[in-house]
């Protein structure tokens, strides 16, 4: 298993170089550099700070330097952030995205699960529509219109909860819900879809034969074949989350990553993209492994040597 | 065996099963009486859909969700039947258990055999973990499992098929059991493998003394077993006697039409001046499992190794074997729909080899059929386009309407009405799906078939029938069958050369009679005793254990 971990994570490399390489010419591609402005500098200003920032040698002298940087682990300067360094950005706003994202996940995930289980269990009963009532809702309203509205109504109207920031515990509820909300829905959904299959399954049927008490049944049974197909999605979401989210961050004020990409990207400032690029694909490599070696983990049938 | 103390213990009367349906309510079981005595051995026989397994979920609180029952079962006095589940409970798995017909999926793939078979004696018998491992390993030695403190920590998908059911048959045996259903408990499993079930179930009831129900549509293996039986039909019971009376002096023609439908009647083998159509020499097939490029190297499965055949015109050659003898996979590889080693010579051409496009010319004279009809035929394609679509390729100047004849034809002689061939395949019953599967390869004018277990998932008296089709179709053609199967009757009842195959290789061949009255090998003589002569086995079983 260990040894499994190893090679996938050794795989993982040129998978992260392909990602990089295609990622750095993609934005060298886009029209625009980091030093536009609506009033073009002086050349000779221009001139300067391309020199600085070595945007005046040839575009795979670039990336040769900027893979350099990368093996000694420096993700360069920020363009447009003057005075930081991708590394400080991102060393400070990730912990804030990662904590934010965690938190939404577990309540998503205890929340969704609680859910799916008890609609499966009450399938077709008036219980179960209202779940999935709750869960479509959960996905089809999109996060812009829900967190303004979180926000006005206990952040404004009833003054129950700070409408933005990030300095209190009380501050990160309304963003936690906002990001949690539509995963619970999505959660709730795959649980509760793959439970009634498992409810349905023969060996399911064996312990009901068997006199076990339901609790243990719906538990010790079915819940832990139902994860399965959660835990799948569970990976590529979990990277998704953690990475910061740019609409949750920018309503709330939030000093996380996800607006580095987004404003990265619009001011082409291309050392801060790459160093988002790369934090996200290295989480998306990470948790896919661990999704893999959790079904290992949870599934006896599957072995990895 | 023979041990009835007339005490009941279980009584079922006038239970009614009814599904809720999206066309309708379905009565499944409609108002049957039965009991069962204390330590007697009850049989109930039927069809598929006769309701003989409903019965027993229904008064085990097992019903699907859309299932809903009335009347009333007892046992031993206490009404199960709206019995609240916590009292259900302390019964089922604890005095009355069961055994299903699917040891694969029956137990949890996720969890260890030790574990499972401990936590209904936990609960009922309230033991401590420690002396339920211990019960758990004597139940293990009980069902004669090899290497039981092996066994406790494996996982279900470690176990054969054969362990699976001894698993689950210690799991029902663990709490004393007054009563053992037993669902279809070999019907997924190997004549020989199902002879040592059946053997061992009637081991531990003679030391156990429990009651055994028994739901089955083999006839054989009710006479071998039972004491008493139940023929059920569409939901009612039909008829009910002694084994003895069932068998020598059935009263309803239903129960008359069961026993008579084992198949029955030979063919004569074919001269050696007929034409050779197929000849096969030095088949192999090597299944190469996978190494990955970071997972380590992979390893060789000889699926078949060193197997010939040579069929005439108008012979069946039949191709037996257990599940994995590899009788599918030489199938598939003489038609050349998988790579295999060899020689395969179609009349004078060597195919062997040919790849999708060259074997292409060939394909219409070599049809197959498989044995699931509800797999095999694609459920969004009327039958008439099923049956046509091999004249699209194989025939591309057909008119429309000549397509359609032809088609009408080839029902016609499937023995289906051919106004239906608008009609989808759900439309139809198992045996009609498995006509147009034969439709569609005779409609082709093909030289050979391979019938791959075209009846196994069919009931006898269904099997009866498609057997006589096959016969007649194979006369008015002159076609030449590769019959393989698992089922010995069927195999015995339609080719004249048989074929015995285990681990990929050829045990025993002949002419069919003399194969199948006169074994040579071990193998064969197991094989065809747990087939023919179940009783045999049982009381040579019995009289070993003494």
């Amino acid at each position: 298993m260990l040894g499994y971990a190893v090679r996938r994570l050794l795989g993982a490399i040129p998978t992260l170089f392909l990602i990089i390489t295609f990622a750095f010419f993609l934005m060298r591609v886009a029209p625009g550099g980091p030093f536009d402005r609506e009033r073009t500098l002086e050349a000779k200003v221009l001139e300067n700070l391309n020199r600085v920032f070595h945007l005046d040698k040839p575009v795979w002298e670039q990336y040769l330097y900027y893979l350099g940087n990368l093996a000694r682990g420096d993700l360069g300067p920020s363009f447009i952030y003057r005075d930081f360094s991708v590394q400080q950005l991102l060393g400070n706003g990730l912990p804030v995205s990662i904590q934010l994202g965690g938190m939404a996940l577990l309540v998503a995930l205890l929340i969704g699960s609680v859910l799916g289980t008890i609609a499966a269990l009450r399938q077709n009963s008036w219980v179960d529509y209202s779940v999935i009532a709750v869960a479509t809702f959960g996905i089809t309203v999109p996060n812009f219109v829900v967190a303004p509205l979180l926000s006005l109504i206990f952040g404004v109207w009833l003054s129950l909860l700070p409408a933005g920031g990030w300095n209190s515990p009380e501050s990160m509820v309304l963003p936690v819900i906002t990001l949690a909300l539509p995963q619970v829905a999505i959660i709730a959904r795959l649980i509760r879809g793959s439970m009634i299959e498992a409810l349905r399954s023969d060996h399911v049927r064996t312990a009901r034969a068997y006199g076990l008490p339901q609790r243990m049944i719906v538990i010790v049974h079915a819940l832990r074949a139902a994860c399965l197909p959660v835990i799948s999605y569970l990976g590529p979401a979990a990277a998704a989350l953690l990475t910061g989210s740019v609409v949750v961050e920018t309503i709330f004020g939030l000093p996380g990553i996800g607006r580095y990409f987004v404003q990265g990207a619009l001011n082409r400032d291309y050392t801060l993209v790459m160093g988002t690029v790369i934090i996200i694909a290295v989480f998306v490599v990470v948790f896919n492994l661990i999704v893999d070696l959790l079904y290992a983990a949870l599934d006896p049938r599957v072995r990895y040597d | 065996m023979m041990k009835q103390n007339e005490e009941r213990i279980f009584d079922i009367r006038d239970i009614r099963v009814t599904f809720d349906t999206p066309d309708g309510a379905v009565e499944a079981v409609r108002g049957v009486d039965m009991h069962v005595n204390a330590g007697e051995t009850v049989a109930v026989v039927g069809e598929s859909g006769s309701g003989k397994s409903q019965i027993m979920m229904a008064a085990m609180g097992l019903l699907a969700t859309n299932g809903s029952v009335s009347g009333s079962v007892t046992y031993r006095g206490q009404e199960l039947i709206g019995l609240p589940r916590a009292k259900l409970n302390k019964i089922r798995g604890a005095k009355v258990t069961m055994i299903f017909q699917e040891p694969m999926t029956s137990l949890d793939p996720l969890y260890t055999i030790e574990r499972q078979i401990c936590e209904p004696i936990r609960v009922h018998g309230g033991l401590s973990a420690s002396q339920a491992r211990k019960r758990a390993l004597e139940l293990l030695k009980l069902v004669h499992i090899p290497e039981p403190e092996r066994r406790l920590k494996s996982y279900p998908h470690e176990l054969s098929g054969g362990q699976r059911q001894r698993v689950m048959i210690a799991m029902a045996l663990a709490n004393d059991p007054d009563l053992l259903i037993a669902d279809e408990p070999t019907t997924a499993l190997d004549v020989t493998i199902q002879a040592e079930i059946l053997g061992l179930l009637a081991e531990l009831q003679k030391k156990l003394g429990m009651a055994i129900l028994f739901i089955t549509h083999d006839l054989g293996i009710v006479e071998a077993f039972a004491d008493r039986v139940y023929v059920m039909q569409k939901g009612l019971v039909v008829e009910t006697g002694s084994t003895e009376d069932i068998f020598q002096r059935p009263q309803k023609d239903y129960t008359k039409m069961l026993l008579a439908a084992e198949p029955e009647g030979h063919k004569p083998p074919v001269g050696n001046d007929q034409p050779v159509l197929l000849d096969a020499r030095d088949m192999c097939v090597t299944f190469t499992i996978k190494g990955g490029f970071l997972s380590g190297p992979g390893y060789e499965l000889k699926a078949v190794q060193n197997v010939g055949l040579t069929l005439r015109a108008g012979q069946t050659i039949g191709i037996v074997g257990e599940s994995g003898s590899g009788k599918s996979t030489l199938g598939r590889a003489l038609l050349q729909l998988l790579p295999s080693e060899g020689r395969v010579v179609y009349q004078g051409t060597p195919i062997q080899g040919f790849d999708r496009a060259a074997m292409r010319p060939y394909r219409r004279n070599l049809q197959m059929v498989f044995q699931d009809p509800y797999g095999s035929l694609s459920p969004r394609m009327t039958v008439g386009e099923i049956i046509t679509e091999g004249l699209l390729v194989h025939e591309p100047g057909l008119s429309a309407r000549e397509r359609d004849r032809r088609a009408t034809q080839a029902l016609e002689e499937v023995g289906l009405d051919p106004s239906m061939r608008n009609r989808f395949p759900h439309e139809f019953s198992g045996g009609q799906r498995q006509r147009i599967a034969i439709a569609r390869a005779v409609i082709l004018k093909p030289t050979i078939i391979v019938l791959d277990e075209p009846t196994s998932a069919l009931d006898r008296s269904v099997q009866k029938q498609i057997i006589t089709l096959l016969r007649r179709i194979q006369e008015s053609h002159n076609l030449s069958f590769i019959f393989i199967s698992h089922d010995l009757a069927v195999v015995k009842a339609l080719s004249d050369y048989a074929i015995v195959m285990r681990s990929g290789q050829v045990v025993e061949e002949g002419l069919t009679s003399e194969v199948f009255d006169n074994p040579q090998s071990d193998y064969t003589k197991d094989l065809m005793e747990a087939a023919f002569n179940l009783r045999e086995v049982l009381n040579r079983q019995a009289a070993a254990r003494v």
